[in-house]
C-alpha cells in the first residue's frame, strides 16, 4: 500500500515532484541572480563586455573603501556587545517567569519584529533629534546644558539598532534556557556559588548554542541595516550596503556595486563560518 | 540571616537596570510614534502641545493624500500575492523535505533559509541586474518574485516546525486503514498543520509589507510601495503624516498580532 505524502515511505519521485516549484523558483530568481551577481562583479566595463578583476582592484586599492569594510564589520561588532548585554538579562527573567509573564514577554519581544523598519527608523529620529525626547528629558532635568548630538553618530545608530537586534539575540537564547534544568541552577546556589558565580559557571556556558545563533542573526541583520544606516547614520557615516546603493542606483556602476555586494557577502558569510564554529566547539565541550 | 547579601542585590540590581533598559529600547519608540501620530502641533515635539486627529484626517484627504493611497494599496496588492504563491511553495517544500534526513534534504533546506541571512541589498542589485539583463520589466511581478524570495524563508521555517511535529504514527494508521494519500493530507495532515500554515504566511504577509531594499531597487514610479513613500516623506521636509501612517501601522500590527496569538499563539511559533 502506498504510503501518505508524508511519511518516510514516500516514493522518491512525489518528494521530487512537491520539492520542484520552490526548488525552480530558487533556482530561477535566488541563485541565478546571484551567479550573474558574482559574473557582472567580474567585467571591467559599466555596459559590462570585458571580463577581468578590475572592480575589485579598484576597491582593494583606495583606503577610503577599506574604511568602509572595516567600520561595517566595526558596527556589526559593536551591535553584538551592546545586544549580549542587554539580552541575557531578559532571557534569564524570561525563564524564571509564569507562563503568564512569558506571554507578555514574547509579546513584547515580538512586536519590534512586527513593527515596519520605517516606522521605527522614523521614531528614532523623534528620540534622538537636537529637539527630540532624550534632549528635552536631559534639557528640563539639567543634566546637561546644550542638546546632544545623537542623530547621525555611530552612537545613536547602534542604539537604534538594538531595537530590532535585541528580539533576534533573544528568540534563540530563550529557547535555550528555556530548556535548562532548573534544578541545575538551585543545585548551583544549594553548593555555595553566588548568583554571579551561577550566572558565569552555570547559565552562560549553557546557553552558549543559542547564543552563537543569536549572534550570527544579530551580526549579519545590523551589518545588512540600510534604511537605519542611512537614515540614523546620516551622510558622513558609510557603510557596505549604503555605498552598494549609491554605485547602483545614482552612478549606474552595476559591475563595481556587484563587486561591493560580493565583498561584503564574503566577509559575513566568513564572520559567520567563525562564529558557527566557536558555536559547535562550544556544544562539543558541554556535551562531550 | 538578616544580613545584607551583597551578592545577591547587586545581581538584582545590575539585571534588573539592564533588562529595563533592553525593555524600554524594544517598547518606548513605538509608544512615542502613536503618541506623536495624536499632535495639534504643526511640527513633531514631544511631548506635544495638544491632541488631535488632524494628521489622521489629512491621511484620509483623497486629493493631498492620493500618492500614499496608491502606495498602501500597492503594497497589500503585493503583500497578497507575494504571500499565496510563497505560502503554497513553502507547504509543498515543507511536505517534501519533513522528516528527511539526507545530504541532499538537507542542502534543499539550507538553500531556502539562505536568504534571511544574505544582506537584502545584494540580492536586490542581484535581482534588479538579472531582471534587466533579461528584459524583464515588469515592476509589479518582479516586486512580487523578489519579496517571495526574502520572505518566503519565514513561511518555510514556521511550516517545517509544525510539520516535524506532526506524529507519523498518525499518518501510517490512516493509510493502513485506506486512506489514500490526498485524503490523509485533507483529513489528517492539514488540519494539524493549518496553524503553522496560517503562522507562515502571516510572517511572509507582514515582511513583505514592511521590506525596504528589494522594493527600492526593482518597483518603478508608478508601483511606489509604502515603506519606500514614507522613506521619501521623512528624508523632505519631516511630514506629520509619517506619524499617522505609522500610527496606523502600528495599530494594525497590534491588531494583526493579538488575532494571531489567539488563532494560532503567534509568540510560540517565531524564532
Amino acid at each position: 500500500m502506498a504510503g501518505s505524502i508524508t511519511t518516510p515511505e514516500a516514493g522518491r519521485s512525489d518528494r521530487m515532484l512537491l520539492l520542484a516549484p520552490m526548488l525552480m523558483f530558487f533556482g530561477a530568481f535566488f541563485l541565478a541572480p546571484l551567479l550573474l551577481l558574482v559574473v557582472v562583479s567580474f567585467t571591467n566595463d559599466q555596459e559590462m563586455t570585458i571580463l577581468g578583476t578590475a572592480q575589485y582592484e579598484k576597491f582593494l586599492s583606495d583606503p577610503f573603501n577599506w574604511r568602509v569594510l572595516s567600520e561595517t564589520i566595526l558596527l556589526g561588532v559593536k551591535v553584538v556587545a551592546c545586544t549580549t548585554v542587554l539580552a541575557f538579562p531578559i532571557a534569564i527573567l524570561f525563564v524564571q517567569a509564569g507562563p503568564r509573564l512569558r506571554r507578555f514577554l514574547l509579546m513584547l519581544i515580538l512586536l519590534p519584529l512586527l513593527t515596519s523598519v520605517v516606522v521605527r527608523t522614523f521614531a528614532w529620529i523623534v528620540i534622538l533629534a537636537r529637539e527630540g525626547v532624550v534632549n528635552s528629558v536631559l534639557l528640563s532635568l539639567g543634566i546637561i546644558g546644550a542638546p546632544l548630538q545623537l542623530l547621525h553618530t555611530e552612537l545613536g545608530l547602534i542604539i537604534a539598532l538594538m531595537q530590532i537586534e535585541l528580539p533576534l539575540m533573544l528568540l534563540p537564547l530563550v529557547s535555550v534556557l528555556s530548556r535548562l534544568d532548573p534544578n541545575l541552577i538551585a543545585a548551583s546556589q544549594a553548593l555555595g556559588a553566588g548568583s554571579w558565580r551561577t550566572l558565569r559557571r552555570v547559565i552562560l556556558p549553557l546557553s552558549l548554542p543559542g547564543y552563537a545563533a543569536g549572534v550570527l542573526l544579530v551580526f549579519a541583520s545590523a551589518t545588512a541595516a540600510f534604511v537605519s544606516q542611512s537614515v540614523i547614520g546620516g551622510g558622513r557615516l558609510i557603510y557596505m550596503p549604503v555605498f552598494v546603493y549609491q554605485q547602483a542606483t545614482t552612478l549606474f556602476n552595476w559591475p563595481f556595486a556587484a563587486a561591493i555586494s560580493v565583498i561584503l557577502v564574503v566577509a559575513i558569510s566568513m564572520v559567520a563560518l567563525g562564529v558557527n564554529h566557536l558555536g559547535r566547539t562550544a556544544r562539543g565541550n558541554i556535551h562531550g | 540571616m538578616g544580613s545584607f547579601d551583597f551578592d545577591r542585590w547587586s545581581y538584582r540590581l545590575v539585571l534588573g537596570a539592564l533588562g529595563a533598559i533592553a525593555l524600554t529600547i524594544m517598547v518606548a519608540p513605538v509608544i512615542v510614534v502613536l503618541v506623536i501620530s495624536f499632535t495639534a502641533d504643526n511640527a513633531m515635539r514631544f511631548p506635544p502641545s495638544g491632541f488631535s486627529l488632524r494628521w489622521y484626517e489629512a491621511l484620509l484627504d483623497t486629493v493631498a493624500s492620493s500618492q500614499i493611497h496608491r502606495a498602501a494599496l500597492n503594497t497589500i496588492q503585493v503583500g497578497l500575492w507575494a504571500t499565496a504563491i510563497g505560502t503554497v511553495l513553502a507547504l509543498l517544500a515543507g511536505l517534501a523535505l519533513a522528516r528527511r534526513r539526507g545530504p541532499g534534504a538537507r542542502t534543499a533546506d539550507t538553500l531556502f533559509v539562505t536568504p534571511l541571512l544574505l544582506p537584502q541589498i545584494a540580492f536586490a542589485v542581484a535581482a534588479l541586474v538579472f531582471f534587466s539583463l533579461i528584459g524583464f520589466d515588469a515592476a509589479k511581478p518582479a516586486v512580487i518574485i523578489g519579496h517571495i524570495v526574502v520572505c518566503v524563508p519565514l513561511a518555510y521555517k514556521t511550516i517545517s516546525a509544525s510539520l516535524s511535529q506532526l506524529d507519523p504514527a498518525l499518518l501510517e494508521s490512516s493509510s493502513s486503514l485506506g486512506a489514500g494519500r490526498l485524503r490523509t493530507f485533507r483529513r489528517i495532515t492539514l488540519p494539524i498543520i493549518l496553524p503553522g500554515i496560517a503562522a507562515g504566511a502571516f510572517l511572509l504577509f507582514m515582511a513583505s509589507k514592511d521590506n525596504v531594499a528589494v522594493s527600492l531597487f526593482l518597483s518603478d514610479a508608478r508601483t511606489n510601495m509604502l515603506p519606500i513613500r514614507m522613506w521619501q516623506m521623512m528624508e523632505g521636509t519631516l511630514d506629520v503624516r509619517v506619524a499617522a501612517v505609522s500610527g496606523v501601522l502600528i495599530f494594525a500590527t497590534l491588531a494583526l498580532m493579538l488575532v494571531m496569538e489567539r488563532l494560532v499563539r503567534i509568540s510560540e511559533r517565531v524564532s
